[in-house]
């Protein structure tokens, strides 16, 4: 529940507070007298609405392998999986939120029908509806504008993203979201609450972690500490093979970058053992071998 | 060509992640730098190779940033920008990528060849070669990977720039404190000390934080350790924490699955200290001991203190 007060007749509201991509008149608010004070009232959100955006991504125990001249990632054999920044932060906080306050969250992936499955992972773990764009996309830019795109149209109170995927490892396209819909992006957040009608976050920053408010809505990027990892039980599974699945065409958005080759790195040359009795060798060696202290 | 590096600075100083981007840019071309808010002399990037700062309104949010840094690259009619691709550069370089129509190359690794650029991919275990499709470009680099270029000396000249940037949507409840016990923070660190389960308990971490006090390195932790609570989430290094590359990564008692390899492996050099003369981390390393940690460590934190 978001509890809000104003006193004197003046609203100090996240509704208040009309971001670009939230179109709805604020419906499922409800105001309810206080008791201790008559000009204090609080007013109940009910609906809030995030859009988790998820990623396909290769399972982290995969060996990585190129085909085509090196020019595109050998996908055979491989088990791919919900993003884990998306799926093990983002969603599950998206749902918790939901599941104390009321709402719902969307799932969204711009990719081809081979995003399905994941997708349905997404709901089998509690999200409500999914929506794929359908495009093959090629770089951030172009996830981002689709997202964006698709955003616009809808009441979003926020939008959570994983902090990177574990394939492209850009950490761009949460940026790219909020700069195209003109609200703030929390990179690297590590909780989300509402208080106050407000969204307070934590953020990791260079100097440590920053505690911050955002009035209206925002992109978030999720990192570890968020929240933990849940598994879909079997009713969440059979519940998301009839959960909407909504397929809309993609904008058309244009990459701003292209890939030309995949190299995988060098083998490294093999370890050096040095005796458990004689770590003093271990920093000579540190020290005048390999020159690192 | 003209580029603009954004700086993040310190206590009126460049980072050095912000010196490492400021001097990739200055390597590439005719490099202005933009700063938000105070600065120290020219924060040390005369020496690295900027010439002139553009120095812009200080306490900004990332929206704010973005503004700033695109309204600079306007004003010079620079068509690359240029970040590290730390905290602040996740928040905005996506955002000016945005606001200049332009192709974002994230976490360069190495000096451009040509058009092309250099990134890690999947988590570490890959590279790619990577072309701007796009008239601008947005470069963000990685910390601790192009390496500092040599310091010239030289000093940059200041000039205020002022430009429109829009309200502040973003309010800080708390700032920040340092959250590494004075140490670098782990992106940027140049030396880390890392430990697993085999430290069979929370209560055993003075072992390992005396070790990096003697190396002088920011501690680290594997996954298992930080989701039972033993560590904090933020020490957790890996495919699913964060990704570093020190100079120097020792690992004590972390086994080395294929998920932490994929957030160290571009360390310089690798140290493995274990038990299991199996463990698969020792193929990943460039030293290594078999032996136990608890034997092990403070022979080793001696050996170093005797420096």
């Amino acid at each position: 529940m978001v509890s809000c007060f104003f006193k004197g007749g003046k609203v100090t509201a996240r509704n208040a507070c009309i971001p670009p991509f939230r179109n709805g008149s604020g419906s499922g608010i409800n105001f309810a007298a206080s008791k201790d004070d008559f000009y204090s009232f609080t007013f109940t959100v009910q609906g809030m609405e995030f859009l988790v955006c998820i990623s396909k991504a290769p399972d982290t125990t995969t060996r990585i392998a190129f085909t085509d001249g090196d020019t595109r990632f050998n996908e055979e054999g491989v088990q791919f999986i919900v993003n884990p920044y998306d799926e093990w932060y983002a969603l599950v906080r998206a749902l918790e939120i939901v599941e104390a306050q009321g709402g719902k969250v969307v799932i969204a992936a711009v990719g081809g029908a081979d995003c399905d499955p994941i997708l349905r992972k997404a709901l089998a773990i509690g999200a409500h509806e999914a929506v794929r764009i359908d495009a093959e996309p090629q770089d951030a830019m172009q996830v981002a504008a689709e997202i964006a795109a698709y955003a616009k149209g809808q009441s979003f109170d926020a939008i959570l993203c994983g902090k990177e995927t574990i394939d492209h490892n850009s950490s761009a396209v949460p940026a790219m979201i909020a700069e195209h819909l003109d609200v703030p992006c929390i990179a690297l957040a590590t909780s989300l609450d509402y208080a106050d009608g407000k969204a307070v976050m934590t953020r990791e920053t260079a100097l440590g972690i920053e505690k911050i408010s955002v009035g209206g809505s925002f992109v978030l990027s999720a990192a570890k500490g968020m929240a933990e990892q849940r598994i879909p039980n079997m009713r969440g599974i059979m519940a998301a093979r009839t959960k909407p699945l909504q397929v809309v065409a993609a904008q058309g958005a244009a990459p701003g970058t292209r890939i030309e080759r995949f190299a995988l790195p060098d083998e490294k040359a093999g370890v050096k053992l040095v005796d458990a009795e004689n770590p003093a060798e271990l920093v000579r060696l540190l020290r005048e071998e390999a020159k690192v202290i | 060509m003209k580029c603009i590096a954004f700086i993040q600075t310190k206590g009126g100083q460049a980072t050095k992640a912000s010196l490492e981007a400021a001097g990739f840019a200055a390597g590439i071309g005719e490099a202005v730098a933009v700063v938000s808010g105070d600065l120290d002399g020219d924060g040390g990037l005369g020496s690295v190779g900027i010439q002139r700062v553009l120095q812009g309104a200080g306490d900004l949010d990332d929206s704010q940033l973005g503004r700033l840094v695109s309204a600079a690259a306007e004003h010079e009619g620079a068509s690359l920008v240029v970040c590290a691709q730390d905290h602040l550069g996740k928040s905005i370089a996506g955002r000016v990528a945005v606001r200049m129509n332009a192709g974002l190359i994230a976490g360069v690794t190495v000096a451009p060849d040509g058009d092309n650029y250099t990134r890690n991919v999947f988590s570490g275990k890959a590279t790619a070669q990577v072309k701007g499709a796009t008239d601008n470009l947005v470069i963000t680099t990685t910390p601790n990977a192009i390496g500092m270029p040599a310091a010239s000396g030289a000093t940059a000249s200041i000039e205020a720039f002022d430009t429109e940037l829009g309200e502040r949507k973003v309010d800080i409840l708390e700032a920040a404190s340092p959250s590494t016990g004075g140490r670098a923070p782990l992106p940027e660190a140049e030396l880390v000390v890392s430990a697993g389960r085999g430290m069979k308990g929370p209560e055993n971490w003075g072992l390992i934080e005396d070790l990096a006090d003697a190396v002088g390195a920011t501690t680290a932790c594997s996954r298992p350790v930080s989701d039972i609570g033993w560590r904090p989430h933020h020490e957790h290094v890996g495919q699913t924490g964060i990704a570093i590359r020190p100079n120097l990564y020792i690992a004590v008692g972390i086994s080395g699955a294929i998920q932490h390899l994929a957030g160290v492996n571009g360390s310089k050099v690798i140290v493995v200290i274990n038990k299991d003369p199996e463990a698969p981390f020792f193929k990943a390393a460039d030293y290594g001991i078999v032996g136990d940690a608890f034997d092990v460590v403070p022979k080793l934190t001696e050996a170093f203190k005797a420096l």
